[in-house]
């Protein structure tokens, strides 16, 4: 049953995707670690941070592209997943402090000692062991989308009204985290952190170890995400995202498929978030900011919508272009991104992946066909799937080819 | 007939839309097996009975019962499929970006949990199930194609293939042939004769020469209720029906 599931997972564009990124995750590391600094291929340190920093990005945009590519859930709150999973590894690097804080408190971050606190709120215990505050990483964000998720769907709130009321949840904890009394350091948020599992965070080797483990975390994400979205499963969420209500007079429990992606997507996010704190060294309630999640969503539309790739490839592209921008011409940065996303959407509107994958189809179509005619014996296929579409598990035996994909549909 | 040996039963059923009563006092009672046609004018109340039937709008009061014994009201669309109620809609409505061969695995009989179709391999009966079904509705060949390019009358033909898949006792069909030609029209009849030999079925229809060659009972409704039945020769006769409908 497992394997069955994971072996799903594998293709051909999933393939080069994996290989390209292991790659990245052994090379980057070594021409970090191993090449001298003399030589050309030496991969400075601050460039592997910010890799390691477009990686989380990725994957918190492959979790948007999960419920808003395949389910047509348009979340423009996913920064909040985003930011408690950077908040529970913040307070574990807080703990992790001790008395080298500048107050040398063993137990109360600087923070807490500056507002006079006498003892650690409850909600902090246990952020000492990794092993829990791992676990919190996943549960909080998880558990938070549960209980959103929950009232959301079974309410049937669709379309841009759940867009708006995850705007809210992101916008609400932006305020809620800004307090001082809510013990999360207020504005200034979590920072100074020192080490992690022992190993100080400024080291080469600690900031190769993360973009290792960012990139192993993309590609397990990218895996299950993958796995699932061609499974049955993701096929009753493309037929959720294209008719809602006709899959609810088949039996499907619409609100059920939804809340089970929501809350993985959440997970997903919180993991992102985790592993971003650790490498940008901060954590503030910014991240929380509903441009944040805003921001996600064009890296999807970008990269291309209901291709997993494709989100990938949209926040490492738009990531590396803001650091280009913001360093060389800072002002216009928000008018590019802003300009971007309006080309995309008039001209691209599959996105590039998914501009790319049809006109591929559509010239390996046109090539076959011309051998047909010329006299070879394979006949003209159809292109078994849309990118929209996950692919069946099962191909039976193809037929006349088709004129185009199906058009995207809107998300209601 | 009583309610304990119908297969659907609606008593005294009433909706109304900001006052407008699309179904008012509507009382209904299917046998198992019995196949009926239901005809009327335009706004006569037709989809809206379906609706209340599957859960899409609950009515404001009456009875509904399935079976005999299990009470609709209340239960919600995806509960009352899982009781054995499919429907196709007047507006087909098929999954436009998966493939024939899809969206009859989607509808197929098959545990609907999200853990299940999670893990779901598809197996050698579920496939040759699909198979009799792509042949019964003459998209064998198009398979592979997404729904999407299907023509109207395709798409309506999908949908019935769609409805059987599931393997409900009662089939709702909705102006199947509706933007069909006279020859479609006539296979679709057929084609719902033959489900009707193992299936209990209730059709709406606007083509007269579609529900005569169903030669089954026929329900007339107006205003929300049932005006006549009987045979299409019966209420057909009566001048209330001429009035409303035939006469047009
Ligand atoms: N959701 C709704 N809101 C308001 N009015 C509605 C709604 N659904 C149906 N109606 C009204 O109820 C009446 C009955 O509509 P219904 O669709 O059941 O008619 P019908 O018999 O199926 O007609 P047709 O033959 O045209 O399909 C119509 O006047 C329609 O405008
Ligand atoms: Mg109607």
């Amino acid at each position: 049953m497992m394997s069955s599931f994971l072996f799903r997972a594998m293709d051909a564009r999933a393939g080069i995707f994996m290989a390209i990124l292991g790659a990245a995750i052994v090379l980057v590391p070594a021409g970090n670690l191993l090449v001298p600094e003399t030589s050309p291929f030496h991969v400075p340190t601050y460039a592997v941070t910010l890799m390691g920093k477009y990686l989380t990005y990725a994957l918190l945009a492959l979790a948007v592209d999960l419920v808003w590519g395949y389910c047509g859930i348009l979340s423009l709150g996913h920064a909040a997943f985003f930011a408690l999973g950077g908040y529970a590894m913040g307070m574990y690097l807080m703990r992790q402090i001790g008395t080298r804080g500048v107050y040398g408190d063993p137990i109360l971050p600087d923070f807490m000692v500056f507002l006079n606190w006498q003892e650690l709120p409850w909600y902090w215990y246990g952020f000492d062991m990794f092993w829990f505050a791992a676990l919190m990483v996943v549960l909080v964000p998880g558990l938070l989308a549960f209980i959103f998720g929950w009232f959301a769907f079974r309410s049937r709130v669709t379309g841009v009204y759940l867009s708006i009321i995850t705007q809210a949840l992101t916008y609400a904890l932006l305020l809620a985290f800004f307090r001082n009394d809510m013990g999360f350091g207020g504005n200034n948020g979590l920072t100074d952190f020192k080490d992690l599992l022992g190993f100080d965070i400024q080291a080469d080797t600690t900031r190769a170890g993360l973009f290792a483990a960012s990139g192993l975390a993309l590609v397990v994400c990218f895996l299950i995400c993958r796995a699932l979205t061609r499974s049955k499963l993701g096929k009753v969420l493309v037929a959720v995202r294209d008719a809602e209500s006709r899959t609810r007079f088949l039996g499907y429990r619409v609100e059920h498929y939804k809340l089970f992606v929501w809350t993985l997507s959440a997970m997903m996010a919180g993991i992102a978030g985790a592993l971003y704190v650790p490498q940008v060294g901060i954590i503030n309630p910014g991240e929380f900011a509903p441009a944040n999640s805003i921001e996600v969503v064009i890296w999807v539309a970008i990269g291309g919508r209901g291709t997993l790739v494709g989100a990938v490839i949209g926040a490492v592209l738009v990531n590396f272009a803001k650091t280009w921008f913001t360093a060389a011409l800072p002002e216009i940065w928000l008018f590019a991104l802003g300009g971007l996303f309006v080309f995309v959407t008039l001209f691209l509107p599959k996105g590039i992946v998914g501009t790319f994958s049809q006109g591929w189809t559509a010239l390996r179509q046109r090539k076959i066909s011309a051998a047909y005619e010329a006299g070879s014996d394979e006949p003209p296929t159809a292109p078994p799937h849309s990118p929209g579409a996950p692919a069946n598990v099962t191909i039976p035996k193809p037929s006349a080819p088709v004129s185009g994909a199906a058009e995207p549909q809107p998300a209601e | 007939m009583a309610r304990s040996t119908s297969l659907l039963y609606l008593d005294g059923v009433s909706v109304s839309f900001d006052g407008f009563k699309a179904l008012n006092e509507l009382s209904l009672t299917i046998a198992p097996g019995e196949m009926r046609a239901i005809i009327g004018p335009n706004g006569a109340g037709k989809t809206t009975m379906m609706d209340v039937i599957t859960g899409k709008t609950q009515p404001d009061s009456g009875e509904i019962y399935f079976n005999g014994a299990v009470d609709l009201t209340g239960e919600d669309e995806a509960s009352i499929a899982e009781l054995g109620i499919g429907r196709k809609f007047q507006k087909p409505t098929v999954f436009e970006s998966h493939t024939i061969w899809d969206n009859l695995e989607l509808a197929l009989k098959a545990p609907r949990g999200p853990f299940s179709t999670l893990f779901h391999v598809i197996t050698g009966a579920e496939k040759k199930r699909i198979e009799v079904l792509l042949d019964l509705i003459r998209l064998g060949g198009k398979r592979n194609e997404l729904a999407a390019n299907l023509s109207h009358g395709q798409k309506q033909w999908l949908e019935i293939g769609m409805l059987l898949a599931q393997d409900p006792k009662l089939l709702l069909v909705d102006e199947p042939a509706a933007g069909m030609t006279d020859a479609e029209t006539a296979e679709t009849a057929e084609l719902l004769k033959d489900i009707a030999k193992d299936h209990s079925v209730v059709v709406v229809e606007h083509d007269m020469v579609f529900v005569r060659s169903l030669g089954v009972k026929v329900t007339v409704l107006h205003e929300g209720s049932v005006l006549a039945e009987g045979s299409l020769d019966h209420v057909s006769a009566d001048e209330r029906v001429v009035e409303v409908y035939l006469g047009r």
